[in-house]
């Protein structure tokens, strides 16, 4: 199982908006095939980066408030927070090095 | 050094690897870290696969094909193929890790991958409304007004699933006739929340923070027309993915890999390609399966024209224990 801790529609202010770290959060859903995929890939970039950002993941069946607050309508949905702010988004399951480079500015 | 090493994980590729497995050949499945298991993954009800007279969900179907693959002794290695140099006796794979395998056969069975439109703001409203997958992003869509863009199959499978969360699902397509089987085309006509929109073409896509509309040109009447939709799945149709072998091996007309008569055989020696990525027509996974299963019987002919001792250098058992099934 996913070792990377789950927030929810009652922890997203305190464990995501509020946070002093670089978040991503992983929108994701257990129907959703391409997010079974990607979720070992952001295990091990969450293990390797532990320094420098926190993943975390959000269940949309579960959460509807936060995944309709940010608008999300294709998982998976990666959001980089800093500061309470989304400062990226990758949409979709991507092999590793495509996703580390696009999270690059993030985890270096 | 493996005998042989199949790329790809769906229907052709797995079919490969039970038969190349049951041969002894011990072969290594790079099955790609995010897709593995191909199309069918992201598909639900597959109800034309023999077999299964209830119908089948398309990721337990490919389930069970890995599982199979590996009872024989079929690795299966969840990673990418970066690049392959094909030429001469010993083929190089290189994976997404950095690490290099090399085998005495290849077969290749990439699959395809899904078309676009090519319109302007089809990439940066990608997660904003539009979408290639039905059954991923359809629950985001409840109460909403969707357009399905295609007549295929697959258009119709995706128009129907969506009408689950919709409240009213376009389906825009540039002819009068679909191209989809009957069955599949009768369910989406009988299906109350489906507009059908003939002989037009999507040619914008409308929306700042996310898709509100589109605009659709009728060809036989020369008009064009906006439509309110906050969703837009795109069911096109698919290309043969052959980035990683174009300029090594020859391909067709129709750019699929080209295979010699009935066979599996590409132009290089040594590799073989079976499923979607030689198919300019079928395109079933019962085809790719059959296919796929070519592919592994020419290539055991293929490895046992070569002397002894080259097979000497590869690793993996003649003939591997039976692993007991695993069944989940």
């Amino acid at each position: 199982m996913s070792n990377v801790k789950a927030v929810t529609d009652a922890s997203f202010e305190n464990d995501v908006l509020k946070s002093e770290k670089t978040i991503l959060v992983d929108f994701w859903a257990e129907w959703c095939g391409p997010c079974r995929a990607v979720g070992p890939i952001l295990d091990q970039i969450s293990v390797e980066h532990s320094d420098k950002i926190e993943i975390v993941k959000l269940n949309v069946d579960d959460n509807p408030q936060t995944a309709a607050k940010y608008q999300i309508t294709s998982i998976p949905a990666m959001k980089v927070y800093q500061g309470g702010e989304v400062v990226k988004t990758v949409i979709g399951a991507k092999p590793k090095p495509q996703l580390v480079a696009e999270l690059a500015e993030f985890l270096a | 050094m493996r005998q042989v090493i199949i790329i790809g994980s769906g229907p052709a590729g797995y079919t490969a690897a039970i038969y190349a497995a049951r041969a002894g050949l011990a072969p290594l499945v790079i099955a790609s870290s995010v897709e593995a298991g191909g199309e069918l993954m992201n598909t639900t009800d597959v109800e034309n696969y023999p077999g299964f007279p209830e119908g089948v969900q398309g990721p337990d179907l490919m389930m069970s094909f890995e599982a199979q693959a590996e009872r024989f002794g079929a690795e299966i290695l969840l990673d990418d193929v970066t690049s392959v140099e094909l030429e001469g006796p010993v083929k190089k794979v290189t994976l997404g890790s950095g690490e290099v395998v090399e085998a005495l056969a290849v077969i290749v069975a990439t699959g395809s991958a899904y078309r676009k439109l090519g319109l302007a703001d089809e990439e940066r409203l990608t997660g904003r409304g539009v979408s290639w997958c039905a059954t991923c992003d359809g629950f985001f869509f409840k109460e909403k007004t969707i357009a399905v863009v295609g007549g295929g199959d697959s258009a119709m499978e995706e128009a129907t699933f969506l009408t689950r969360f919709a409240d009213k699902v376009y389906v825009i397509y540039r002819g009068d006739t679909l191209r989809a089987s009957l069955t599949m085309q009768q369910r989406a006509f009988d299906n109350e929340k489906i507009e059908f929109i003939w002989n037009s073409q999507v040619t914008a896509i409308n929306g700042e923070e996310s898709v509100t509309g589109i605009t659709v040109h009728n060809s036989a009447t020369g008009e064009d027309s906006t439509l309110e939709v906050q969703g837009l799945f795109i069911a096109i149709g698919s290309d043969p993915r052959t980035a990683l072998v174009s300029g090594q091996i020859d391909l067709s007309d129709d750019g699929t890999i080209a295979v010699e008569g009935r066979t599996s055989k590409t132009s290089l020696t040594g590799v073989f390609a079976a499923g979607d990525v030689t198919d300019p027509t079928y395109r079933q996974a019962v085809t790719a399966a059959g296919t796929g299963c070519v592919a592994a019987l020419d290539a055991e002919h293929y490895l046992a024209t070569l002397p002894a001792e080259t097979i000497a250098q590869t690793q993996g058992p003649a003939a591997p224990e039976e692993k007991e099934l695993v069944t989940s």
